[in-house]
C-alpha cells in the first residue's frame, strides 16, 4: 500500500502506469494463482515501469522474466492458465504479439468453445498498443481490430487511470482470455481518481462504454488516447455552440452498441475516432452495427470515421504527426458531418 | 453363445470408470476361474535406450505382471479396434473432416500412461484418439465426438482434434503449439508444488518447430517438471525424416536437455523410459526428452492413402515384425502368462465395446441448434451473438 500512496501526486491524481501497477499489486495479493510473466517485468521493473516494485514484493515465483521468445512464453502462459493458474502475460508492445498470435487465438480464444466449456483459459494479455512517438512502422501498429475480430476473446482499451485500474482488475478476475490494450503515451498522464476507486475491490465491468461528456449535436465514439483528443476537440467546438457527446468505449469487444445507439438517437450524428488504420477497423465496425440497428433511422448524415492514415507509420516527426488524427482533424470531421 | 467368462467380462467392462483402476478387468476375472497355472509375473529383457547427456539408461531387465500384461493388451487392442472402426465410419462418410489415426502407435500411449499417474498431465497434437482413451475418455464418447453428436466428449463442438478430459489438454490442431502449452502446465505443477508432471507430445514433423526450441530453453532454465516426447513415426505427413530434418536424432535435439531414444513399439520399453524420465522430473532436475521410434499403419490422415511416400513392403514389414500388440501377445503366451483363449475373449469383448460405441455414435442425435453459440466463454453472463444476418440474434450460455 505504501508504494501506491506515493503514486498519488501532490494534486491527488494518479498516473495511468501507477493505476495499472496498483491493479496488479492488489490482484496478486488477493489471489495467489495470479502471476505476471514477460520480458523485463521483474528485475528491470518493467520496460515502461508498469510493474515497478512487484518483483521486489512478490519474488521470482510470481513475477517472471522471460527470454525474448514470445511464441514460447505465450504458449507457456496459456498452458499455465489451462492448468489452473491465472497468468498476466505481458507483451512489451503488442507488435510482438504477432509472433505469438497463434497461441492467443487458437490456443486461448477458441479452447473453451472447442471443449464445450470443459477447458477454461483465465489469462490476460496486456501491453502497450498502437502508436508511440518516433518508434516507426514496426513498433506502432494498433491491434484493436485484429483481436476484436475473434470470438472467444474480450478486448479492452482503457483511457484514464481509473479505467486502467478498474478494467485491469476485471480482466484479471475474468475466467476468460482478455486482450488488454494499453497506450504508452498515456502511461505518464495523471488523472483524478474517484473515492470508490481506492477500494481494493473496485472494478469496472468489461463491455460497458462510458459517456465522458454529454452533448446533443453529435456522438463522438472513441477509445484509448483519442478520448483525450476528442474531449479537447469538444472543448473547442463548445465555444462555437457545438455540443459533442463523447463516448469512451472502454471495451472494444464486446462493443457496447446500446450506449452508442442511445446517443445517436439523441444527436442524429456519428463520428468515430481511432488511431488504427481505416480499413476493416473499429470505426468500420461501429458504423456497420449502427446501420443494422434502430439508430440508423435517426441519422441525419452518414457516419464519419476519423482514423490513422492508411500507411505504415513513418519516423520523421512531421510525417508521424500527420499520420494520426490530430485535434484539428477531429474538429474538421465533426463540422463536416454536421455540415457546418 | 457367450461363455460365462465373456458375460462376466462384459459386465465388468460396463462398470469400468478410470480404466487403470486396479479394481477392474483381470483381478475380477481371477475370481471367476482359477488361473493358478499361469505365471503371475515374469522378467523381460528389453532393448537398451540410446542416451544423451545422461550417465545411465533405463533398466533393460523389467518385470511385468500378468495383470499388467492383460491390462496393456486390452487397452492397446481397444485403441487398435477403435481406430479401425473410425476408418470404416470415415469411409462411410459418417465421420468427416480430419481424422488422424493412431493404429501402430498404441505402445506409446499405453506405455506412457503406465509410467505416470492419472494425476499427472498430458497434452498431444491431433493424432489424439488413443490418448483421449488412456486419459480417461470412453470409446463411446470419443466415437460420438468423431461423428459429431451431442454425446461426444466435446458435445460435437470439437471433433477429432479437440477432445479433452481431466488432466488432458487435447487434441491440438496447430503443429507444435501444444509443446509450449504443455510446458505451461508443467509450470503450474511447479508453482503449485503438487509433485505432478506434464507430458508434452509432438511428432517428427513438429520437432523442427521454433516454438519447441523456445520451450526447451525455458523448461531447462526454470527446471520445469516436463517430459517432452517425440513420437517419431518416420513421416511428417508425406515427408520422411531424412527430407525434413538436418538431424534426425530427435532425442538429442533438446541439446542441454537429457534425452532417451526408445523402442516405441515395445510397451515395456516405453513404460520403463517414462518411469525413468518421470523420476528425473519429480526429483527437481528439470525436463527430459524422449524419442519414441514408432510407426503408423495409416497415412497421415484419412485423406492420405499413405503409400505414395513409403512402400507397402515397409508397412507390411513393420506389421509383421514389430506390431506392438503382437509383441505383447507373444511375450505373454511364451511365458505362460495367459492363454490363447483368454486373449481371444478380450478381443471379443473389445470388439463388442467398439460395436456398441459405434452404434451409439451413429444413432445419437446431432447437437441441438439452440446450443450453437454456447461455451464461447466460461462462467460468464448470457451473451447475444449475431447470426448470419442482422435479424438473427442467437443466445450463448456459458
Amino acid at each position: 500500500m505504501a508504494a501506491s500512496v506515493r503514486c498519488f501526486l501532490r494534486s491527488g491524481k494518479m498516473m495511468v502506469r501507477d493505476a495499472l501497477n496498483q491493479a496488479m499489486d492488489e490482484e496478486l495479493e488477493r489471489d495467489e494463482r495470479v502471476f505476471l510473466l514477460g520480458e523485463e517485468v521483474a528485475q528491470y521493473d518493467g520496460a515502461y515501469k508498469v510493474s515497478r516494485g512487484l518483483w521486489k514484493k512478490y519474488g521470482d515465483k510470481r513475477i517472471i522474466d522471460t527470454p525474448i521468445t514470445e511464441m514460447g512464453f505465450t504458449g507457456i502462459a496459456v498452458g499455465a492458465a489451462m492448468a489452473g493458474l491465472r497468468p498476466i502475460c505481458e507483451f512489451m508492445t503488442f507488435n510482438f504479439s504477432m509472433q505469438a498470435i497463434d497461441q492467443v487465438i487458437n490456443s486461448a480464444a477458441k479452447t473453451c468453445y472447442m471443449s464445450a466449456g470443459r477447458q477454461s483459459v483465465p489469462i490476460v494479455f496486456r501491453g502497450p498498443n498502437g502508436a508511440s512517438a518516433g518508434v516507426a512502422a514496426q513498433h506502432s501498429q494498433c491491434f484493436a481490430a485484429w483481436y476484436a475480430h475473434c470470438p472467444g476473446l474480450k478486448v479492452v482499451s482503457p483511457w484514464s487511470a481509473e479505467d486502467a485500474k478498474g478494467l485491469l482488475k476485471s480482466a484479471i478476475r475474468d475466467d476468460n482470455p482478455v486482450v488488454f490494450l494499453e497506450n504508452e503515451l498515456m502511461y505518464g498522464v495523471p488523472f483524478e481518481m474517484s473515492e470508490e476507486s481506492q477500494s481494493k475491490d473496485f472494478t469496472i465491468p468489461i463491455g460497458k462504454a462510458k459517456v465522458e461528456r454529454q452533448g446533443t449535436h453529435v456522438t463522438v465514439v472513441t477509445h484509448s488516447r483519442y478520448v483525450s483528443h476528442c474531449l479537447d476537440a469538444a472543448a473547442v467546438l463548445a465555444k462555437e455552440g457545438i455540443e459533442c457527446e463523447v463516448i469512451n468505449l472502454r471495451t472494444i469487444r464486446p462493443l457496447d452498441v446500446e450506449t452508442i445507439e442511445a446517443s445517436v438517437m439523441k444527436t442524429s450524428h456519428l463520428v468515430t475516432v481511432e488511431g488504427g488504420w481505416p480499413q476493416f477497423g473499429v470505426g468500420a465496425e461501429i458504423c456497420a452495427m449502427v446501420m443494422e440497428g434502430p439508430a440508423f433511422n435517426f441519422l441525419d448524415a452518414p457516419a464519419t470515421r476519423v482514423t490513422g492514415v492508411d500507411i505504415p507509420m513513418p519516423y520523421a516527426k512531421i510525417l508521424e504527426d500527420n499520420s494520426l488524427p490530430q485535434i484539428k482533424d477531429i474538429i474538421a470531421s465533426i463540422k463536416k458531418t454536421l455540415n457546418v | 453363445g457367450s461363455s460365462p467368462l465373456v458375460v462376466l467380462l462384459n459386465y465388468i467392462q460396463l462398470k469400468i470408470s478410470p480404466f487403470f483402476s486396479p479394481r477392474q478387468g483381470a483381478a475380477a476375472v481371477v475370481s471367476a476361474r482359477t488361473y493358478a497355472d499361469f505365471t503371475t509375473q515374469a522378467t523381460f529383457e528389453i532393448k537398451k535406450c540410446d542416451i544423451h547427456k545422461l550417465d545411465e539408461a533405463p533398466a533393460t531387465q523389467v518385470v511385468m505382471t500378468r495383470d499388467e500384461g492383460l491390462k496393456y493388451y486390452r487397452v492397446m487392442q481397444t485403441i487398435r479396434r477403435m481406430e479401425l472402426k473410425a476408418d470404416q465410419l470415415y469411409k462411410q462418410k459418417i465421420i468427416r473432416g480430419f481424422c488422424h489415426l493412431y493404429d501402430g502407435q498404441e505402445a506409446c500411449a499405453v506405455g506412457i500412461e503406465a509410467g505416470i499417474n492419472l494425476t499427472d498431465h498430458l497434452i498431444t497434437a491431433y493424432r489424439a484418439h488413443g490418448y483421449t482413451y488412456t486419459r480417461g475418455g470412453t470409446v463411446k464418447e470419443i466415437m460420438a465426438e468423431l461423428t459429431g453428436r451431442r454425446g461426444g466428449i466435446a458435445k460435437g463442438k470439437g471433433g477429432s482434434m479437440h477432445m479433452y478430459t481431466k488432466n488432458f489438454y487435447g487434441g491440438n490442431g496447430i503443429v507444435g503449439a501444444q509443446v509450449p502449452l504443455g510446458a505451461g502446465v508443467a509450470l503450474a505443477c511447479q508453482y503449485q508444488g503438487n509433485n505432478e508432471l506434464s507430458v508434452s507430445l509432438y511428432g517428427d514433423g513438429a520437432a523442427n518447430q521454433g516454438q519447441i526450441f523456445e520451450t526447451y530453453n525455458m523448461a531447462a532454465l526454470w527446471k520445469l517438471p516436463a517430459i517432452f516426447i517425440c513420437e517419431n513415426n518416420r513421416y511428417g505427413m508425406g515427408t520422411s525424416v531424412e527430407r525434413s530434418a538436418a538431424s534426425t536424432d530427435y532425442y538429442k535435439r533438446g541439446d542441454y536437455i537429457p534425452g532417451l531414444r526408445v523402442d516405441g513399439m515395445d510397451v515395456l520399453c516405453v513404460r520403463e523410459a517414462t518411469k525413468f524420465a518421470a523420476d528425473h522430473c519429480r526429483s527437481g532436475k528439470g525436463p527430459m526428452l524422449m524419442e519414441l521410434q514408432t510407426y503408423r499403419y495409416h497415412g497421415h490422415s484419412m485423406s492420405d492413402p499413405g503409400v505414395s511416400y513409403r512402400t507397402r513392403e515397409e508397412i507390411q514389414e513393420v506389421r509383421g515384425k514389430s506390431d506392438p500388440i503382437s509383441l505383447l501377445k507373444d511375450r505373454m503366451l511364451s511365458n505362460n502368462m495367459a492363454s490363447v483363449e483368454e486373449l481371444k475373449e478380450i478381443d471379443v469383448s473389445v470388439r463388442k465395446e467398439i460395436e456398441d460405441a459405434a452404434q451409439f455414435a451413429t444413432t445419437d442425435p446431432e447437437p441441438p441448434l439452440e446450443e450453437l453459440c454456447n461455451h464461447i466463454f466460461y462462467n460468464d453472463a448470457d451473451l447475444e451473438v449475431r447470426g448470419t444476418n442482422p435479424w438473427t440474434t442467437l443466445k450463448s450460455v456459458s
